[in-house]
């Protein structure tokens, strides 16, 4: 069974959507991150699948638990951890104070909440700072508080929105070391972010929103499917016909010359590549660089909001 | 409601006012003045207001500062517990957690009910010991406590306190800085300040039968704050519709 699924979900605030009958899956273990504009939505979908707001029609479970149905809420609420994108801490109460009281809101036994919030403290690199006040801390060390209150009650599913926006580089980098982290200890993360090189390097699969969810899959899968083919570029010193022949009778999708680049459209470039450098060596030619032209998720993203536009 | 999730909310609230040493001076301020300095002007002032036959309805007028008192006192915590959680953004991971809105606004309402009581009774305790120290000589009895004292200290006093915290919620939920909140809060104040000066120029008396009709109108207007309040915390309309 999926951690979620999404089938139909609409939010409206008057006469605006805000959230267009989405649908999507996120499957257990998995990173899933949300990408889209401001006003896109995506908060609005967390919010939803958070039970903090009501949806205005279709359906969305986690773990099986409806999140329409009052009585579930409660129980949906005790699933997830929340990081929202305002980190939201109690500024004159101690780290250690600000886990404490979240840890009793989520019904923690004592015992536990103790453990669990030396490890976390200690696993942030906190414990030693426990009592000092959280107005005292760095924007990165308070997120890091932020994220530890969101796993004090040992979450199934956790929804980080925009977990490093305003963060610096290291910070940045810590915050997503501890996603997949949380991924190897086999949470489910939902992911709202504006950094593209971020998604593409921890989410396991990506959905383009813009009101309506405009696309959803694997980076790579992404990219072959808004771009087509991917372009492979070998820089030779000379090219001469006897490598050109070389290289036709492999039989690339396509072939086009640009100054001392052989430029190459290939059904499968990760298996293929290896024999055309080979080809080209073979016909006396000598290889300055190979290239894969890769798109990226930036350009697949900017397209695909761009064609909807 | 798990009262359990709202003494937790509540919990958190108490410690945070102490480490917030501005709000517990808007508590103690107003009842110090009026427990220690009153009792003081009554002292050098009794002889006097005793051969004018005035000193019980002055001291019935004194102890009616302490419904104000009551409504006072929760100013600062009001205001503080919904418009700091609204300033530090920390209501979205409170209202994530499997805990209900009735429970997180009981839990607001008691963390600004119970200190203001808690001092309003405090002060009232130096109050009458200090008026029966200081007019029993002239008076030939002590004055407190009595039955106009206690419609006062448990009655008029904890609805106004419920009035005020409830007034201040609905406030807080409409501004974005304290001091705003506190400043429009104190409005709430000024028709029990209408009533003080009214028993001060002996306009209205503060009689049993005026005082239990004063405590029946407060108790309706509690009501309907009640539901307002109510109707005013729902955790979507916070998220979406609070400034």
């Amino acid at each position: 069974m999926n951690m979620i699924e999404v089938k139909n979900l609409t939010k409206q605030f008057g006469e605006v959507t805000a959230v267009d009958s989405l649908t999507f899956h996120v499957a257990r273990g998995e990173i899933f991150g949300l990408l889209g504009p401001n006003g896109a939505g995506k908060t609005t979908t967390i919010r939803m699948l958070c039970c903090l707001i009501s949806k205005t029609s279709g359906e969305a479970q986690i773990g099986g638990y409806s999140i329409g149905n009052g009585a579930d809420s409660l129980v949906i609420r005790k699933l997830i951890g929340l990081v929202p994108d305002n980190i939201g801490l109690y500024e004159e109460l101690s780290a250690y104070e600000n886990l404490d009281y979240y840890g009793k809101l989520y019904e923690c036994p004592e015992a536990q909440r103790k453990e669990r919030i030396e490890y976390y403290l200690d696993m942030m690199e906190l414990w030693e700072k426990r009592d000092q006040s959280v107005s005292d801390y760095s924007k990165g060390m308070k997120q890091k508080v932020a994220i530890s209150r969101a796993l004090i009650h040992d979450p199934e599913l956790l929804f980080f929105d925009e977990p490093t926006a305003n963060l610096d580089p290291e910070a940045s980098k810590v915050v997503r070391e501890i996603i997949l982290k949380l991924k190897t200890d086999g949470k489910t993360v939902f992911l709202n972010t504006h950094n593209l090189d971020e998604a593409q390097r921890i989410c396991d699969r990506i959905g383009i929103l813009k009101t309506k969810l405009l696309a959803v899959n694997t980076p790579e899968e992404l990219e072959k499917t808004v771009w087509g083919n991917i372009r492979t570029v070998i820089q030779v010193e000379q090219i001469n016909d006897q490598i050109l022949a070389a290289v036709r009778k492999l039989n690339p999708k396509d072939l086009s010359v640009e100054e001392n680049n052989i430029i190459l459209i290939l059904a499968d470039p990760q298996k293929e590549n290896a024999d055309f450098v080979q080809a080209i060596v073979s016909a006396g030619g000598r290889i300055q660089n190979v290239t894969q032209l890769n798109p990226g998720l930036e350009e697949t993203y900017l397209k695909v909001i761009r064609e909807t536009k | 409601m798990r009262l359990s999730k709202a003494w937790i909310v509540a919990s958190k609230d108490f410690k945070t006012f102490t480490k917030r040493k501005s709000i517990l001076y808007t508590i103690i301020y107003f009842e110090l003045i009026v427990s220690v300095g009153i009792p003081f002007i009554v002292r050098f002032a009794e002889t006097k207001a005793a051969r004018a036959g005035v000193l019980p309805n002055l001291l019935d007028a004194f102890s009616f500062l302490y419904v104000i008192g009551a409504g006072l006192a929760p100013l600062g915590i009001a205001a503080y517990s919904l418009v700091g959680e609204k300033i530090q953004k920390s209501l979205e991971p409170l209202l994530a957690t499997p805990t209900t809105d009735e429970e997180i606004l009981a839990g607001k309402s008691i963390a600004a009910f119970l200190p203001a009581m808690a001092a309003t009774y405090i002060g009232a305790l130096i109050f009458v010991a200090l008026i029966d120290l200081f007019t029993h000589s002239t008076l030939n009895y002590y004055y407190f406590p009595n039955s106009n004292f206690a419609i006062i200290l448990f009655l008029l006093a904890p609805l106004a306190c419920i009035l005020s915290v409830g007034y201040n919620i609905l406030v807080s939920s409409r501004v974005n800085d304290v001091r705003t909140a506190q400043q429009l809060g104190a409005l709430i104040l000024v028709p029990f300040g209408a009533l003080y000066l009214l028993s001060e120029i002996q306009v209205l008396h503060l009689t049993t039968g005026n005082m239990l009709i004063v405590a029946a109108v407060l108790a309706v207007v509690d009501v309907i704050v009640f539901y307002l309040v109510k109707a005013t915390f729902r955790r979507e309309d916070i998220l979406t519709k609070w400034k």
